[in-house]
């Protein structure tokens, strides 16, 4: 309070792993909740968050993890990262977290722009095709900071 | 908290402009919050989100999240954008004399 209320925010999108996702698209939910402008750019192996083939087999990393408190022999037994995964999904099913592509679906709805990161698309050679829906455009860094204009930028 | 009267009702409001106590809120209070709010007109469909809202917190104690309001107030995601472009969950809350939704989602 007293502080000028943040009126934008462009959030980046770099990793692929599921605790590397859902921060980025709470943050950009709640900022449209409360009525801030918001934009999300995927970069890197972020893309999978909106790759069409790979947004819904998004896993937690169960190796090299210290926060899931496993062995790191236990993190590396097969079905490992699926089951956690599958554990925190349900979790977070029940607190009335949608999954990634419906969670993508309602922060477009809420009139966020999502963007995929040009030289990312170039270098996994990917095309518009392989993207969700709501993706609005493929742009550069150059068109990403014209858009983050007047705004905070969010690395994440 | 500041008590105010609202046409003709007398409310307690807290320091953000929600009701302390749901029940001293009837629909002419609402009204009257909305049009303050930047809200004039309130349609029929801000209305079906506002009852859904109120109806909601007074049967489960919370206000329901961005989430279930698109999906079973009857008023689509991009639609309540539309109709309360400064936050739809909180104004809402507002309008309907609820507490303000605490989620994340």
């Amino acid at each position: 309070m007293g502080a000028a209320p943040i009126e934008k925010v462009s959030i980046i999108v770099s990793k692929g792993s599921f605790d590397g996702i859902y921060p980025a698209l709470i943050m950009a939910n709640g900022a449209r909740m409360d009525g801030i402008e918001a934009s999300l750019f995927f970069t890197f192996f972020g893309l999978d968050a909106v790759n069409k083939a790979r947004n819904e087999h998004v896993k937690v990393a169960s190796v090299g993890n210290p926060g899931l408190h496993i062995a790191t022999w236990l993190g590396g037994v097969p079905g490992m990262s699926a089951m956690v995964t599958h554990k925190l999904a349900k979790r977070m099913e029940e607190l009335d977290f949608p999954s990634i592509p419906e969670f993508l679906e309602l922060i477009h709805d809420s009139g966020a722009g999502l963007y995929a990161c040009k030289a990312s698309v170039d270098m996994f050679e990917l095309t518009k095709a392989d993207f969700i829906d709501e993706i609005d455009d493929i742009i550069t860094v150059g068109e990403f900071y014209e858009q983050a204009a007047g705004g905070q930028i969010i690395f994440t | 908290m500041s008590t105010q009267t609202i046409a003709g009702a007398e409310v307690e409001l807290n320091d953000e402009g929600f009701f302390v106590h749901p029940e001293q809120w009837n629909e002419a209070v609402g009204a009257v919050i909305a049009r303050e709010a930047g809200i004039d007109p309130m349609t029929d469909r801000h209305w079906q989100v506002v009852r859904y809202m109120r109806s909601q917190y007074l049967e489960t104690g919370s206000a329901p999240s961005i989430r279930t309001l698109g999906k079973a107030s009857g008023v689509p995601v991009k639609e309540l954008y539309q109709l309360f472009p400064k936050g739809p969950a909180k104004l809402a809350a507002k309008i309907a004399g609820i507490p303000k939704p605490r989620g994340c989602i």
